[in-house]
């Protein structure tokens, strides 16, 4: 007969430890990894979520392959992360070197650059949105308007557009990347720097000998972070173009817009499903170069 | 580091005597133009709120400072209802993943961290492979699941996904191995059961730890918006990031009405953080480090 108390030591911890993980590795299992491969199946079917499901192989691959709007979306997500990332990149580290170099004042101003990473995305969407509009709306053009400058089309320009989504997700994000830049500086020995100031270097020199380099771990892992964010960017894209979601004429539309367009709109679940694995594709081979960044580091 | 140049000069050590004027200088001038940035990202956040205390004739001034403010935009907003509803189905939702988040993430990073038994490695690189899929890949399943077990439109619906997380159990594990053995032992030989172990003894030591990812939590499910969009489908129980898509899509919707809106969903997470200012950013400096 089995009897706790009967059990060593070693035993009872096995049946504490699996007790504990019992619920979690049950929830894991059923809504993370089961989902995860019912994602992959169903890429591989046709199915408009009330017919029957038929078995399709390669067909919504090789169709998003010769979709001319899927490319169209990969550029614009691309975009996104290729403009968000450097230009928040730059901004923020601009910002945390000079706010860690400040010796004053400095935690009320870090609070004001903090405070946008606090918002709801939705919500700023809809506050820049309204900045965006013509006059007599917008506060942009009100303002342009004021100072004599021709109005400038910001949300319904196929070439604007898509900076224009883009602001609000740098400008949430900023204050997050600063915090990290900062805890960054932080960690570099002040030894160095008193060596370099010894020996009459330059700043730059200072910057980019002594503070780049020891901040690699940093600025890779906020590179990496800020990359996965923009490569999802939707929040900002369904709000502010919503009277035609990823307009004008596709120009913001970005995967995951995408995504949910053919899955809860069109219900191509197979199709949708096909996208979302290769978003997942894109997603791990940004991770994947993370870790063979980090680990060439050592 | 190979390539750093040295210029033995002596200008360097010349220069700290002659330093401390420019240099005051120097941080007046940069902290003007840190102030000035500030100023520049707290912008929309101001236009919101001086826009939502705003009557309709003022709404497209550029003028910051209402020059006459009044709460008649919240009256009407809260008097039409749905904001009510959305704010509380926010507030009950973001609670409730956040406690059972806290719960079970710190219980398995406990578990992961203190206790040796077969299996422990592979439940750990199970859990944290799990980072690695994107939200958006596992809406389609949990939309079909949601549909098969009646969960569509229900609270139960919109929390699931976000019961636990691999992040927390990351986050809690790391901060478990500062907890000495030592203790646990102690509370042992005290004849306290696991369970009581784990409450009693290792949870109170990891508190910082449990704020940090508390914060993290609620935040990312207050502002959550592609599931609860997808899961929701009666007004009731929208969100408000999801109420407020669809409050400010309404044609007649004016914008200090939609600019009240968001102030609503923004303002407790802004009161949040300006309450626990230091403790948040010590949080995101952990979770972001450890991360």
């Amino acid at each position: 007969m089995f009897r706790y108390r009967d059990l060593t030591i070693r035993q009872k911890q096995i049946v504490w430890a699996w007790i504990f993980l019992a619920v979690p590795v049950l929830f894991y299992s059923v809504i993370r990894f089961y989902p995860t491969g019912n994602a992959v199946l169903i890429s591989f079917q046709e199915w408009n979520l009330l017919g029957t499901r038929t078995w399709t192989g390669l067909d919504n691959y090789v169709k998003l392959w010769n979709d001319p709007v899927f490319w169209k979306v990969f550029v614009n997500t691309f975009l996104y992360l290729l403009i968000g990332t450097p230009v928040s990149l730059l901004i923020s580290f601009v910002i945390a070197y000079h706010l860690d170099k400040l010796r004053f004042g400095h935690s009320f101003i870090r609070m004001l650059y903090f405070l946008p990473f606090m918002t709801s995305a939705v919500a700023m969407a809809w506050v820049w949105r309204w900045f965006y509009q013509g006059v007599p709306i917008g506060l942009f053009n009100n303002f342009l308007a004021s100072i004599g400058i021709a109005q400038v089309e910001f949300l319904n320009s196929t070439t604007n557009a898509l900076p224009a989504v883009l602001a609000p997700a740098i400008w949430a994000g900023l204050g997050f990347q600063i915090i990290i830049f900062m805890a960054g500086l932080r960690s570099i020995p002040q030894s160095y720097y008193e060596a370099a100031r010894i020996d009459g270097v330059s700043w730059w020199t200072v910057l980019s000998e002594i503070t780049l380099p020891l901040l690699r771990p940093t600025i890779v892992f906020i590179v990496v972070f800020s990359s996965i964010g923009f490569l999802r960017i939707f929040d900002h894209v369904f709000n502010m173009t919503t009277n035609n979601p990823g307009g004008p004429l596709n120009s913001t539309k970005p995967l995951v817009l995408m995504i949910y367009d053919t899955a809860f709109n069109s219900f191509d679940m197979g199709y949708a499903a096909a996208q979302t694995v290769v978003l997942f594709t894109i997603l791990l081979i940004v991770s994947l170069i993370q870790l063979w960044l980090l680990r060439a580091d050592r | 580091m190979s390539a750093t140049e040295i210029r033995p000069t002596t200008a360097g050590v010349l220069d700290t005597k002659a330093a401390p004027k420019p240099r005051n200088m120097g941080q007046i001038i940069r902290w003007l133009l840190l102030f000035a940035g500030g100023i520049v990202m707290v912008m929309p956040i101001a236009y919101m709120i001086s826009t939502s205390l705003k009557w309709p004739w003022e709404v497209y001034n550029v003028n910051l400072i209402p020059e006459e403010p009044t709460v008649e935009n919240y009256l009407y907003v809260l008097e039409d209802g749905r904001f009510y509803w959305w704010f509380l189905n926010s507030i009950i939702i973001a609670t409730a993943t956040t406690i059972s988040a806290l719960f079970f993430d710190s219980l398995v990073g406990y578990t992961l961290c203190k206790f040796k038994f077969p299996g422990r490695t592979l439940v750990f690189i199970a859990i944290l492979s799990t980072l690695m899929i994107p939200t958006e890949m596992l809406v389609i399943p949990w939309y079909l699941m949601s549909q098969s077990f009646g969960w569509l439109d229900s609270y139960w619906g919109i929390m699931f996904p976000g019961l636990m997380t691999a992040f927390g159990v990351f986050l809690m594990k790391q901060f478990f191995e500062s907890v000495p053995d030592d203790f646990l032992e102690a509370a042992r030989i005290d004849g306290l059961n696991e369970f009581q172990i784990w409450w009693t003894v290792a949870m109170p030591l990891v508190r910082p730890a449990l704020a940090a990812l508390a914060i993290f939590v609620f935040l990312g499910n207050w502002t959550a918006f592609l599931w609860p969009l997808i899961v929701t489908n009666s007004t009731d129980m929208y969100t408000l990031p999801v109420g407020l898509a669809g409050f400010g899509d309404e044609a007649d919707v004016a914008w200090e009405l939609i600019m009240t809106g968001a102030a609503i969903s923004t303002i407790p997470t802004l009161v949040v953080f300006l309450v626990f200012q230091r403790f948040i950013i010590r949080g995101v400096v952990m979770a972001g480090l450890k991360g």
